[in-house]
């Protein structure tokens, strides 16, 4: 057991280093540098800070100072932000990241399901056809113009909600960002559950089920919903993907300072710790949490280390 | 073993939301909420950069003369000063009642400590450069000298003494900028360079750092120990750190700001008539210019054609129709509102666009360009719905009266800079200026041989000249005579065109009160206050 | 119930060919031209009688020939990137099933880390690092798409590897590169083909999604993203250069989307046949 863990973690090294090699190469590539501004730096005043960033280095010293610095754990100052460091921002950040895409996860999880499974007992009738549709124009409109629209109704004419992060600390500040966020998989995963649950109450035993007196509700909650979740649950892997994709819209729509606007922010303005760390911070994280599910797989079920 | 994945899933979930829910904050009495259009990169006022973090940084710190709501110099953490006959030797009293926000006193070794921290070549200060006329300033920062060499000196310890190596008439204005604000010694050695964070930052303005969260926020509140505190109207400002010009306005209109950075371009007239007296339009002190590359073909040596390219452009149709917001056509590249300075104009200025035309046609012809052999070349521009505008209407005036053929080349604007610093792609490229401080000097250096901002790498010897002789001549009067020459030499040879003057805009509330319009777009909020609506 | 949606299959299939049709002609058709610009036709709103269809835009170009030109760009953008995605998926896929055993493994192993990249981020910066061009654009969302197609196209192969077909040339000595050629590819056809259109409105959106960075495709080319992304902040004054590209842009997604849940359907219910 001790070497199979062992063994898949020495196996995700080699995988960590590329993506990091990779990255450090591609924002080194991008023209410009993080200092380049309109107003053009004197040479002495650039030479001290290309100094002070070891940015006068060449590129080879470069990386192997960087990994050096990762592997006591240091991402290193952000250029654009000199008073933080990188893991300072994204430790700040993250987190805030994460929330909202748990909570934008959480919404269309259930809204998703509930409206999928109406239409489904409905199915072929006028609220079956007007959620396919819903689903539909959720699917088939970017967010970001839904966002707009959402800040232009509910904040400037209505004045319910805050358009800006910002403005407020309470919790409202949530709403229309989780909602924007989440409304995509809600019409993606209403479309999933609606097909499934259609297949699970044609089939035999919720047929029994139903012969035996029980209601409808009681059926769906006992017998019909888990199955019917399973293709939902695969869905979830790319829905958290494209919730990511999401979050940048709706961070930077909304001035969240989550990771999607710092990635953004910092790739456009050659922020190249920023840009890195964020990437780095990403693939350790997804890489690792594969690891633990490999693994706890392995506990389970030995075949598996097998394969 | 699938099915448990849903329990975990809301496990997180509401461990999420749990954490999600924070508590209000407290009232905090009378709050301006102002929009930023990007985080400061730093509040260290020697590594800040930005104009957007000058604007926080005048409301933290103080230096020792400022500027009044309407934009006239006056004396802040200096009480007054005299200039010794020669101008090479200014000194400066200060107010003996200035504090810094822990209740100590600003002195002048502060500020003599801040000055050299500037120019060290450790600090890496974007504005080292700032005080170049200083004795010393620029050796110092190209590291061949120490800082303490550097020519400003405690008198005692309200007295400070600043020594220049030239006269330098602008040189007062520097010192209302964030990069010669006092050092305060104390957290400095406390926190090392860490000094300037929420928490650590002392600072002497009429404000202090209450919280900054990057990418959001920057909470500032009253400053107790400030000297004019009494005459400070806000308990606090929030600097809200909005990227999209129309987001900010969304923000404004429901109510969440009071002042916002600027003003979107789209639909400006509607905004005009909705907004009326809210919106706040008035001349900035830059300009917005095309420069030919001189140093490759096809301009090179062609000061004909590039007379013709830049006669061919409508600037008051730009201005008016394109852009529409209030800005000025340019014809000149100082901008007319500095300080004793009358701008020359270009050549054609007093033309109708017709004739101006009519001319273009000639010199284009007579640099061998026709309607079978027209003249092809790229515009960069760097990634923006206005510079795209812009560039879309020049691009149809060059075609439509000479025929010329611009392809538009839209770059991220990193990689603009990158192309223009190293000159060998570009042919026309879009680039402005503003002014650091109100002297013609500030327009007029940014073309000077070996100066890395002369993008289109103009280069005449003639201009040098009135350049240098402008610079050693201590008498206000006959040096702007030299900078006038200048001017007039160098538009003559049409390194640059020159297409308008910037606006500031913002929106107002009308709650706001104190608001001055100025041509340096400075709003320290100490002026500001909050009333509530006739 | 195959009736109904072989129905929805071949609605949205001729909308599509239509609106493709009507990208290509429209243009031609038009007195106007995409780059044209006319100040003093700045913001008008669509006018019926044929002078602009669709409005102006901010610089007085026709809306109409531009939004053609989008629809065109981004149909391009699409389908390029999705068969990029296709080549490069059924490649490594139908490899990867067919030879099977460690190679297999290592190979799918490779596939689930590449999973774990945060893929938008690598695109953003593709697109900051290098010139922008159209070219890039497929190539970026082409391999951000290929890991599904390789993982399905595996799972079809590994079940295709056992039938009679495959095992009967494998015996008479044809060589593995044939047999994925000959055997294994033409009886992908069906699920690649349906994965391929359910591809296409991914592409669009990651497409959309570039333009609203401003990282999309350059001006004066234009596409169904950058259009809409510049509606949104003229949505109240001119609510038109918002509505006409984004409901172009959602019955575009739609339709890709009906075809491509109908032919899966069809192709379903071959397979039960």
């Amino acid at each position: 057991m001790l070497r199979y863990t062992l063994l898949r973690v020495l196996g995700a090294i080699p995988t960590l280093l590329l993506v990091i090699a990779l990255a450090f190469l591609m924002v080194h590539a991008a023209p410009g540098g993080p200092f380049d501004d309109e107003r053009a730096l004197p040479p002495d005043v650039e030479a001290n800070i290309q100094r002070a960033y070891h940015l006068d280095e060449p590129l080879p010293k470069q990386f192997v100072r960087y990994l050096g610095g990762l592997l006591r754990g240091d991402l290193g100052p952000s250029y654009r932000y000199r008073d933080y460091t990188v893991s300072e921002l994204i430790s700040t950040a993250f987190p805030l990241s994460m929330r909202l895409g748990a909570l934008a996860m959480a919404l269309a999880i259930v809204a998703g399901v509930t409206a999928g499974t109406i239409a489904a007992l409905r199915q072929d009738s006028y609220v079956d056809r007007c959620i396919m549709a819903l689903s539909m124009t959720g699917i088939s409109v970017p967010v970001f113009v839904f966002a707009p629209v959402f800040v232009l109704l509910f904040a400037v004419k209505l004045q319910w909600l805050p358009a800006g992060w910002s403005s407020t600390s309470g919790v409202s500040r949530f709403v229309l960002p989780v909602i924007t966020l989440a409304l995509p998989q809600i019409a993606y995963i209403a479309r999933l559950t609606r097909a499934s649950m259609i297949d699970v109450l044609g089939s035999d035993f919720v047929r029994t089920a139903r012969a035996q007196g029980l209601g409808t509700l009681t059926v769906v909650r006992l017998h019909a919903l888990r199955p019917a979740m399973l293709p939902v649950l695969s869905y979830m892997g790319p829905a958290i993907a494209a919730i990511l994709t999401g979050s940048v819209v709706v961070e930077e729509i909304f001035g969240i300072p989550g990771l999607g606007q710092f990635f953004v922010r910092g790739a456009l303005n050659r922020d190249y710790t920023l840009v890195l760390g964020i990437v780095v911070f990403y693939a350790t994280l997804i890489v690792s949490l594969n690891l633990i599910v490999d693994v706890l797989y392995g506990v389970i079920d030995p075949r598996v280390r097998y394969r | 073993m699938k099915l448990r994945l849903p329990r975990l899933l809301l496990a997180f979930i509401s461990i999420f939301v749990v954490f999600g829910c924070s508590q209000e904050s407290p009232d905090a009495g009378v709050v301006l909420q102002r929009g930023l259009p990007a985080d400061p990169e730093s509040l260290d006022h020697h590594k800040a950069r930005s104009t957007q973090a000058a604007d926080v940084l005048r409301d933290i710190g103080e230096g020792l003369v400022a500027y009044s709501a309407t934009g006239e110099l006056v004396p802040a953490a200096a009480e007054r000063w005299e200039i010794s006959a020669d101008r090479l030797s200014y000194t400066f009293y200060l107010r003996p009642d200035a504090r810094w926000s822990n209740g100590e006193a600003v002195t002048a070794a502060h500020f003599v400590s801040g000055l050299r921290r500037l120019v060290s070549p450790a600090t890496a200060a974007f504005y080292a450069n700032l005080l170049q006329a200083v004795v010393n300033a620029s050796d110092i920062v190209a590291g061949d000298k120490p800082p303490e060499s550097l020519g400003v000196e405690v008198v005692d310890d309200l007295t400070l003494k600043v020594r220049l190596e030239r006269p330098t008439p602008y040189i007062l204005s520097l010192f209302s900028h964030p990069g010669t604000f006092p050092l305060h010694p104390g957290s400095f050695v406390e926190h090392g360079d860490g000094f300037a964070r929420p928490g650590n930052l002392v600072s002497n303005g009429a404000f202090v750092l209450d919280a900054w969260v990057p990418g959001s926020i920057i909470a500032l509140r009253r400053n107790e120990q400030y000297w004019n505190n009494e005459n400070t109207a806000l308990d606090g400002v929030n600097y809200h750190v909005i990227v999209q010009d129309v987001a900010e306005l969304n923000r404004y209109r429901a109510g969440e700001l009071h002042v916002t950075s600027t003003v979107p371009p789209d639909n400006f007239a509607e905004l005009k008539v909705h907004f009326g007296s809210e919106l706040r339009i008035a001349p900035y002190l830059g300009l917005y210019y095309y420069g030919f590359n001189l140093t490759r073909p096809p301009f090179k040596d062609k000061p004909g054609l590039r007379q013709a390219l830049s006669m061919a452009i409508d600037r008051d149709m730009l201005a008016e129709n394109i852009i529409g917001r209030g800005e000025a056509p340019a014809y000149s590249w100082v901008h007319p509102g500095v300080n004793n300075y009358k701008p020359t104009v270009l050549s054609f200025t007093a033309l109708t666009q017709d004739e101006r035309n009519k001319s273009a046609r000639r010199l284009y012809k007579e640099a061998g360009y026709s309607e079978e052999n027209p003249l092809r070349f790229e515009l960069r521009y760097n990634t923006s719905d206005t510079n795209k505008k812009i560039a879309v209407a020049i691009q149809s005036m060059w075609n439509e009266v000479l025929g010329a053929e611009a392809t538009l080349v839209n770059e991220e604007f990193q990689v603009l800079l990158a192309n223009m610093r190293d000159a060998e792609i570009t042919q026309v490229f879009r680039s402005s200026w503003i002014g650091d401080y109100d002297d013609a000097h500030t327009f007029l250096s940014v073309l000077q041989a070996g100066s890395e901002t002369n993008m289109p790498r103009y280069a005449s010897d003639e201009y040098e000249l009135q350049m240098r002789r402008a610079a050693e001549q201590p008498d206000l009067d006959r040096r702007r005579l030299y900078l006038e020459e200048a001017e007039r030499v160098m538009l003559a040879d049409h390194p640059v065109i020159p297409l308008y003057f910037y606006v500031s805009k913002h929106l107002v509330s009308p709650e706001v009160r104190g608001w001055g319009d100025n041509v340096l777009d400075y709003h320290y909020s100490q002026h500001l206050s909050l009333g509530a609506t006739e | 119930m195959r009736v109904g949606k072989n129905h929805a299959v071949s609605v949205s299939g001729s909308i599509l060919l239509l609106v493709a049709a009507l990208a290509v002609v429209g243009p031609w058709i038009s007195p106007h031209d995409y780059v044209t610009t006319d100040f003093d036709r700045l913001m008008l709103p669509p006018s019926a009688d044929g002078a602009h269809l669709f409005g102006t835009d901010d610089l007085g170009r026709d809306l109409f020939v531009r939004t053609m030109l989008g629809i065109r760009v981004t149909l391009l953008v699409a389908v390029v990137a999705s068969l990029v995605s296709l080549v490069i998926g059924v490649a490594y896929g139908a490899i990867a099933g067919f030879v099977g055993g460690r190679i297999d493994a290592a190979m799918m192993r490779f596939v689930d880390t590449l999973y774990a990249l945060p893929f938008i981020f690598f695109v953003i910066l593709l697109m900051v690092a290098f010139e922008r061009n159209f070219l890039l654009i497929f190539v970026a969302i082409g391999a951000v798409n290929w890991l599904d197609m390789a993982r399905i196209v595996r799972g079809q192969t590994l079940s295709l590897r056992e039938r009679e077909f495959v095992e009967a040339a494998r015996l008479t000595g044809v060589s593995t590169g044939r047999i994925i050629l000959r055997h294994i590819a033409p009886n992908l056809m069906g699920i690649v083909i349906v994965y391929v259109t359910l591809t296409i409105p991914q592409a669009i959106l990651v497409e959309s999604f570039l333009s609203f960075l401003g990282l999309g495709v350059q001006e004066p080319q234009t596409s169904l993203g950058a259009l809409v992304d510049t509606g949104v902040n003229q949505m109240e004054g001119a609510a038109w250069a918002l509505l006409i590209p984004a409901g172009l842009l959602a019955a575009i997604l739609m339709c890709f989307n009906f075809l491509g849940d109908g032919l899966r359907d069809v192709f379903d219910a071959r397979q039960v046949e």
